[in-house]
């Protein structure tokens, strides 16, 4: 290590000029960052057990132990169920989105990668495309255990892929609003913790797990309307049959309201987070 | 004369619960192909000018340039063409080296080849060659510096940031990076570095600049710098406070400058210090006076603040606790240190 390193002949590709460049570099860039992420995923086996296990438990618990307590008119409980645990399981693993981009400021990588040449973009885009594939994965691992433990839908194959589409761009458009969260924290811990009183109310006070007729009347209103609950209600017409049109528009209503107002927000905060 | 880092009158204040401003007015002018050393304690300002410089923040007030590129009306092309390794090295945890390297050539748009060629050119010129496909939970703080110092370098940066590398790293670690540094100046980069140690200034930057509030408070080789204040200090240390006192006025007869008493620790500066030593010693022995530790020690930082401010170096960033952003850099820190096999404190 004492000869002298040669001397600096070239540097980075030269900047891109015109739209089309531009445009080459944020994919190319996003690709390089969703590629990290994804790899961190395999490499922490907390996160798999966060991304896998846990909605497991969650499913034999209402399943076998709640499940029997709790009257669904017209379907099996576990019918009932499963639409309501997939949108629960991609709303709890959109926190990991807000832990990430935490623990990157946090460790100093965000300032690695605003000295470097990249499209600023990408780490925000290359954070939620991660989560959106990571949701795939756990999205097929559900449908995998929900046949194990007696789900049958009824409605065939076209309407549940629907339903599948559905759920994930409703969880992308929520990665965006847990990235502002993880770029408003002070640190991965505080990150986490913002996120559940988000996601309690959002996921338990809904239609996931029971019928928003069993709850006292002045919750009711929120409990059906609220993005989660629609969310939920589509899918659940999606794969178990039931009116399916006005929940579906509601559903894909709060998803595009969500990336309109989160995605500038998410990026006006990574720009002026110093 | 070429210059590659030119900065003019910057000012940063943080704004927060408290009011922080980082920078007051700093200018500094970094020949070409020279290594420049920016010299501080904690929350100096010295980590405001390298974000600056870099791109990563806008300066509220004044200018600067790197290759003679407006950072902030040009920051794209900067950034292609500079280098920044950090004192957190900011290195991801869940890849392995080369995924890192990798990574951040991507990041550069540099071509498929041209990203794998470097990074196995990279990994052999920093001893890496073997830890390359490890994940970096099993690096030790050394190799995790060469490692974030390897990335800087991935695509070929003709100027170079190095805020504090070697913070934290045991003497050995250190040693390395520095002959590391010196064979990358060797090769022509031109390299801004910050830092806590006169010693590491001292060995490898040709001109100095010292950092206090936010003001340069002086500026110079590092030779006209030691040379100001006297080659070396003569530490004393005594068994009673009174011994302290009787012994700090003798030691004053010494030269120009005034002991300063610590405790039962007399430190003054000596221009002369093998001569002084032995003068200090015979005058306390007429005096039966019996030190119980003599020292003659090359100054520190410390003693350059003394000299200069007549103040102590002191760690101001205890003063910014409610600042959000102060305490992700100090959780960072923490996370830092707690990386490194030896903590080690002051090098003199």
């Amino acid at each position: 290590m004492t000869t002298a390193i040669a001397a600096p002949t070239a540097s980075g590709a030269p900047l891109p000029d015109g739209m089309a460049a531009r445009l080459r570099w944020a994919v190319s860039d996003t690709l390089t960052i969703t590629k990290r992420n994804l790899l961190a995923v395999t490499r922490i086996p907390e996160a798999l057990f966060f991304a896998a296990v846990q909605p497991i438990m969650f499913v034999l618990l209402f399943r076998y132990v709640f499940g029997n307590a709790i009257n669904t008119p017209g379907t099996s409980y576990v019918n009932y169920l499963m639409p309501g645990i997939f949108v629960q399981t991609v709303a709890f693993g959109a926190v990991s989105t807000s832990i990430g981009l935490a623990e990157d400021l946090q460790k100093g990588l965000i300032e690695r990668f605003r000295a470097l040449p990249m499209a600023r973009s990408a780490v925000l885009t290359g954070r939620t495309t991660a989560d959106l594939v990571r949701n795939v994965f756990v999205v097929i691992i559900m449908t995998i255990v929900g046949f194990l433990v007696g789900f049958r839908p009824t409605t065939g194959v076209v309407p549940y892929l629907g339903a599948v589409l559905l759920i994930l761009l409703f969880a992308y458009a929520l990665s965006w609003g847990f990235a502002v969260i993880g770029l408003s924290a002070a640190n991965s811990e505080t990150a986490q913790v913002m996120s559940f009183p988000l996601l309690f109310p959002l996921t338990f006070v809904s239609a996931a797990f029971v019928p928003v007729a069993s709850m006292p009347s002045w919750l009711q209103g929120f409990a059906t309307y609220q993005p989660v609950s629609v969310t939920v209600s589509a899918c659940r017409a999606l794969m178990i049959g039931g009116p399916t049109a006005s929940w579906v528009i509601q559903s894909v209503a709060w998803t595009i309201g969500f990336l309109i107002v989160l995605m500038p927000l998410a990026s006006w905060r990574y720009r002026t987070r110093t | 004369m070429q210059y590659s880092i030119e900065a003019d009158n910057l000012r940063k204040t943080f704004s927060g619960k408290h009011q922080v401003r980082a920078l007051d007015g700093v200018s500094l002018a970094v020949e070409e192909g020279t290594v420049f050393g920016l010299l501080g304690p904690n929350g100096s300002g010295k980590t405001t000018a390298v974000r600056i410089l870099t791109t990563i923040i806008k300066p509220d007030g004044g200018h600067a340039r790197v290759l003679g590129h407006d950072v902030v009306k040009k920051a794209g092309l900067v950034r292609s063409l500079i280098g920044l390794a950090g004192q957190y090295a900011a290195v991801d945890e869940n890849l392995t080296g080369r995924e890192n390297l990798q990574m951040v050539g991507n990041l550069n748009h540099l071509s498929r080849p041209v990203v794998a060629g470097r990074t196995r050119e990279l990994l052999e010129q920093f001893n890496l060659a073997d830890a390359g496909d490890r994940p970096l939970k099993t690096y030790s703080g050394g190799m995790r510096r060469r490692l974030d110092l390897a990335a800087a370098l991935v695509a070929r940066p003709t100027v170079l940031f190095l805020d504090e590398p070697t913070t934290g790293l045991d003497p050995q670690s250190r040693n390395d990076l520095w002959e590391v540094i010196e064979s990358l100046v060797g090769g022509g980069t031109t390299v801004l570095l910050t830092t806590q140690y006169l010693e590491e200034a001292d060995r490898l930057a040709s001109t100095l600049a010292v950092l206090d509030h936010g003001h340069v408070i002086a500026e110079g080789t590092p030779a006209a710098l030691k040379s100001e204040l006297g080659a070396t200090v003569l530490e004393v240390g005594l068994s009673t406070i009174d011994e302290a006192a009787r012994t700090a006025s003798i030691l004053g007869t010494l030269g120009p400058h005034t002991p300063t008493v610590v405790g039962t620790v007399v430190e003054v500066t000596v221009d002369n210090g093998p001569e002084s030593a032995m003068a200090g010693l015979r005058y306390l022995d007429q005096e039966r006076i019996t030190p119980t530790t003599f020292t003659l020690r090359e100054p520190s930082l410390d003693d350059v603040f003394l000299e200069l401010t007549g103040r102590r170096a002191e760690d101001e960033t205890v003063d910014q606790t409610d600042d959000e952003d102060q305490q992700r850099r100090r959780d960072r820190r923490r996370a830092a240190t707690e990386a490194m096999p030896i903590a080690t404190g002051e090098l003199s």
